[in-house]
């Protein structure tokens, strides 16, 4: 073994003495110690029938106000129990090793982790010797064609993967992550209702949380998906203090605003409005986009504008959408280029 | 084809025999003969008096090693009646708030587990505090191996299982905390679906192979119920036992002392002591995790409700130990490349796959750097002291620093509104402070541990303050000094001090040498023979003539220059 280069300008003064413990010179001091850890063990059995009256006994529903927190009555005694009852056997077996066991410290030896040379050289030589007998050394393709056999084995595991999930091709990704449900003439219901938001009764500074009408034709797994990406907020702001371009006129009725409540950066649902300055924050990573700009990122780790839906008014005055979202919600792909997505100063 | 064997004429008849009547001391002889004809089961024991040091640093991976038993031993309870599947069912449970609304049957086997089954919710609740433990207790004792040099040659390889084991328990407590279908853990998942996209070139591939097409579909959570309850466990499992056998196998680690020597390892035997006091270890964790279980609670998911796509409550964040990468992924300014009509999504793949990558990657080859730098090909078995090996501590202490503020950036919010502080501005001050604290850090530390190490050469050369004031006929204060035990004396200078290396012979690059000077740099020497003689022959002077050292009116050299001559 290679040990580490040091000096030693004291020397080693050797092992400390072993000072005897108060139990191993006081018989009394060891029989109170013998006694406490029987006291110990002797409680479990005590604490395991309390266990099971309590597992039998205690209804479900019962509450128990404990410093003055409610908490279940069953879960709460049932773990009282069986935790005291477990801190018990582990308190008292190393009450045994500390005060009753011997605790005479003892030396052993290190040896280097290496194996001693003989070892390396009689591996070595039994590599050779196995090598030898395999034939591989003088018909050379055995080896290689085992090599290469085993390699392309990799590839039908590999390859047997590939039905994970549906490939996200042009076309695949047209039909999912690039589409929602909301279509010329989808109402706007409210999300919690489902009732229909009526131009009229929206007043400035409100933000109602939104879905398509059409998705409560869903259910369960496909239910989930398309909420993951049509869920929207409205918001009414005053027209005279946000700015509408060109492009994006009819998009709007009298200062009423749809956008995706999907965050663009990793996707979570945005909530936190702020009325005055018309900004909406998520609260997961709070990126902020201004709702008065056609949603542009103002602050944090988004790096795309919140789609913006384009809505107008069916002919009883409730809000509708002129089409799906012109561009994919939700964070950015690889695949498709974001930076034609609309920025600060577009028209 | 197969001959029948040749009988040979004169073998000899069977003879009965008695089986011995004592085989060997104690009862125990019996049955462990029984087992020891089949199996070689002494072999196999090998020495139960096997020595083990006593610390309780040495306890942290226990507490990591105890917690991942009592996570199978839950796990297994919890796996009887949770169901991990995405269909939706109208919950008709006894929660009478959530009666008739729809949810996934994961959430629903969830709760039926907190409300129906008795116990089930303390099991949970032991459950989850106990994978807190496992990734806290992995995290402490990781720290305990840095710091205190345990990670050097031979036992690089078992740093690394470390570190594997360290990842796996953060991808097996997200995995866990995704599966109940509440709307944080759906949150959770929608991050990990933001994450996956975010990888170049492959990004929305992986997203559709792991969620089965888009998110959420309903393939996500009974393929994280299969790594959670069957992969990573028993990688966890495997890797675990690879890294007990290496621990066996180089005998652990001891801190330098009187009598403990590179070559030695001092302590108690196995059996009894270890038996005892690891077993009854076990017990304890066991119990303060039940009590934890039973008294606080964790993860009340029929608070949160059923996950919705379209819902997330303020102040969200990921269980602790994903902190830094959620601190990280707030914190990033929004960078996003577009080249020839694609997206590089750097402000998600940097903070989220990139800053793990660079943890996990830069903790496995630490060692190699040091021992690179050091040019050290030693074998190491005693323990540095922190304050020993200054730099390698600020570069630990510089790490953790970085680590803090991306985990404080995980709760941006939360400081913003606890201290009543712009986010914007704390967000800011974050970007700036992930860079900034370390070097502080670096540089506080490294000077933290040269005054403990000067304070230690004190302490050999002047010994222990006695707290006895003693006050000279001319007037003057000094505190007597006490001569401390040779045993310590030996502990506080047998470290061996890195040096610079030099070319000698072989060629030393320029980058090698002057990390080795920056590594070797600054440290105090340690108080060579001749001075530790000449301070004792100094204090001896000076009880003789019984005077200070130094002239009365100047008080706080006095205190170094008298010695423990003057208290007596």
């Amino acid at each position: 073994m290679n040990d580490p280069q040091t000096d030693l300008p004291v020397p080693d003064p050797g092992l400390e003495e072993h000072p005897p413990r108060f139990t191993d010179v006081d018989d009394a001091a060891a029989d109170r110690a013998y006694k406490q850890i029987v006291g110990m063990l002797a409680a479990v059995p005590v604490l395991v029938v309390a266990f099971l009256v309590v597992y039998f006994a205690v209804p479900r529903d019962a509450e128990l106000v404990l410093f003055g927190a409610n908490l279940k009555m069953q879960t709460t005694l049932l773990g009282l129990t069986a935790g005291v009852a477990t801190l018990l056997i582990g308190i008292s077996a190393i009450h045994w090793a500390r005060m009753l066991m011997s605790d005479e410290e003892i030396v052993g030896d290190r040896h280097g982790a290496a194996s001693p040379p003989e070892a390396r050289e009689r591996v070595l030589t039994d590599l050779e010797t196995g090598i030898e007998a395999s034939g591989i050394r003088r018909r050379k393709l055995l080896g290689t064609g085992m090599a290469g056999a085993l390699g392309m084995m990799a590839l039908p595991a590999v390859v047997s993967l590939a039905d994970m999930g549906p490939w996200p091709t042009a076309e695949l990704r047209a039909k999912t992550i690039e589409k929602t449900i909301w279509a010329e003439g989808v109402h706007l219901v409210n999300d919690v209702t489902f009732t229909r938001l009526k131009a009229t009764e929206l007043v400035v500074g409100q933000l109602v949380n939104a879905q398509p009408e059409t998705l409560q034709e869903y259910h369960g797994a496909a239910l989930q998906q398309q909420k993951a990406k049509a869920s929207i907020i409205v918001v009414r702001m005053d027209p005279n203090s946000i700015r509408i371009p060109e492009s994006r006129r009819d998009w709007q009725v009298d200062g009423i605003l749809c956008y995706s409540k999907i965050c663009t950066h990793v996707g979570c649902p945005i909530s936190l409005w702020e009325q005055q300055t018309h900004h909406l924050l998520c609260p997961c990573h709070q990126s902020t986009f201004d709702l008065g700009n056609s949603g542009v990122v103002v602050f944090g780790p988004a790096a795309r504008a919140l789609p913006q839906l384009p809505i107008t008014t069916d002919a009883e005055g409730y809000l509708v959408a002129r089409s799906d979202f012109t561009v994919p919600v939700g964070p950015s792909y690889f695949e498709r280029d974001s930076s034609k997505d609309f920025q600060e100063g577009d028209r | 084809m197969a001959k029948p064997a040749e009988l040979n004429p004169d073998s000899p008849a069977l003879e009965v025999r008695t089986p011995p009547k004592d085989a060997g001391p104690g009862k125990l002889a019996g049955p462990a003969t029984w087992v020891d004809d089949r199996i070689g089961l002494a072999k196999l024991a090998g020495n139960i008096r096997k020595v083990f040091p006593d610390h309780w640093s040495f306890l942290l991976g226990e507490i990591a090693l105890y917690s991942f038993v009592i996570l199978l031993l839950t796990g297994v309870f919890l796996t009887i009646w949770f169901k991990p599947s995405m269909a939706e069912v109208e919950y008709a449970g006894t929660y009478e708030l959530m009666h008739g609304i729809p949810m996934s049957e994961a959430f629903a086997s969830t709760l039926s587990i907190s409300f129906d089954i008795r116990g089930g919710l303390l099991v949970r609740q032991i459950h989850h505090w106990a994978a807190m433990l496992f990734v806290a207790a992995m995290t402490a004792h990781m720290l305990r191996v840095f710091f205190t040099g345990a990670f050097r040659k031979p036992r690089e390889l078992n740093w690394i299982i470390g570190i594997g084991l360290f990842s796996m328990g953060l991808v097996e407590g997200f995995a866990g905390y995704s599966l109940p279908d509440d709307l944080l853990s759906g949150t959770g998942l929608r991050f990990v679906d933001g994450l996956v996209r975010s990888i170049p070139l492959i990004g929305t591939w992986a997203e559709f192979f792991i969620f089965g097409g888009e998110f959420p579909g309903e393939l996500v959570i009974p393929r994280l119920y299969m790594v959670h309850i069957l992969l990573i466990p028993g990688l966890l499992l495997g890797l675990i036992s690879a890294h007990m056998a290496l621990l066996v196998y180089h005998k652990h680690t001891h801190w330098p002392g009187p009598g403990r020597t590179n070559r030695n390892i001092q302590g108690y035997p196995f059996f009894p002591i270890y038996v005892a006091k690891a077993g009854g270890f076990f017990f304890i964790v066991f119990g303060v995790t039940i009590l934890m279980g039973a008294l606080m609670q964790i993860n009340p998911v029929w608070l949160y409700g059923p996950y919705n796509p379209s819902q997330v409550t303020a102040g969200s964040q990921p269980d602790w130990y994903m902190g830094f990468v959620e601190g990280a992924i707030r914190i990033i300014p929004n960078w996003e490349w577009h080249i020839l009509g694609t997206t590089w999504s750097w402000n998600i793949f940097l903070p989220g796959v990139g800053l793990m990558g660079l943890l996990f990657t830069g903790l496995a080859l630490y060692p190699f750097i040091e021992a690179w730098i050091t040019g050290d090909t030693s074998e190491h078995h005693l323990l540095d002291r922190p304050r020993n090996a200054p730099v390698r501590t600020a570069i630990g202490v510089a790490g953790m620093t970085a680590y803090a503020m991306f985990w404080l950036s995980g709760g941006n919010d939360i400081i913003a509104t606890q201290f009543h502080v712009s986010l914007n501005a704390v967000t800011y001050f974050m970007r700036v402070a992930v860079f900034v604290a370390p070097v502080i850090a670096f540089i506080v530390t490294k000077r933290i541990c040269i005054s403990l190490q000067r304070q230690d050469a004190e302490r050999v050369l002047h010994g222990s303050e006695s707290g006895v004031i003693v006050r000279s006929p001319d007037g003057g204060f000094s505190e007597a000094h006490v001569p401390i035990t040779p045993g310590e004396a030996y502990s506080l200078t047998r470290h061996p001090q890195p040096k610079a290396l030099v070319p000698n012979g072989k060629k030393v690059g320029r980058l090698r040498r002057r990390l080795s000077a920056w590594y070797a740099d600054g440290q105090l020497p340690k108080p060579t023979a001749a001075e530790i003689a000449g301070a004792a022959h100094h204090g001896a002077i000076e009880a003789d003539h019984g005077t200070p050292a130094v002239d009365a009116g100047h008080d706080a050299p006095a205190l170094e220059g008298s010695d423990a001559g003057d208290a007596r």
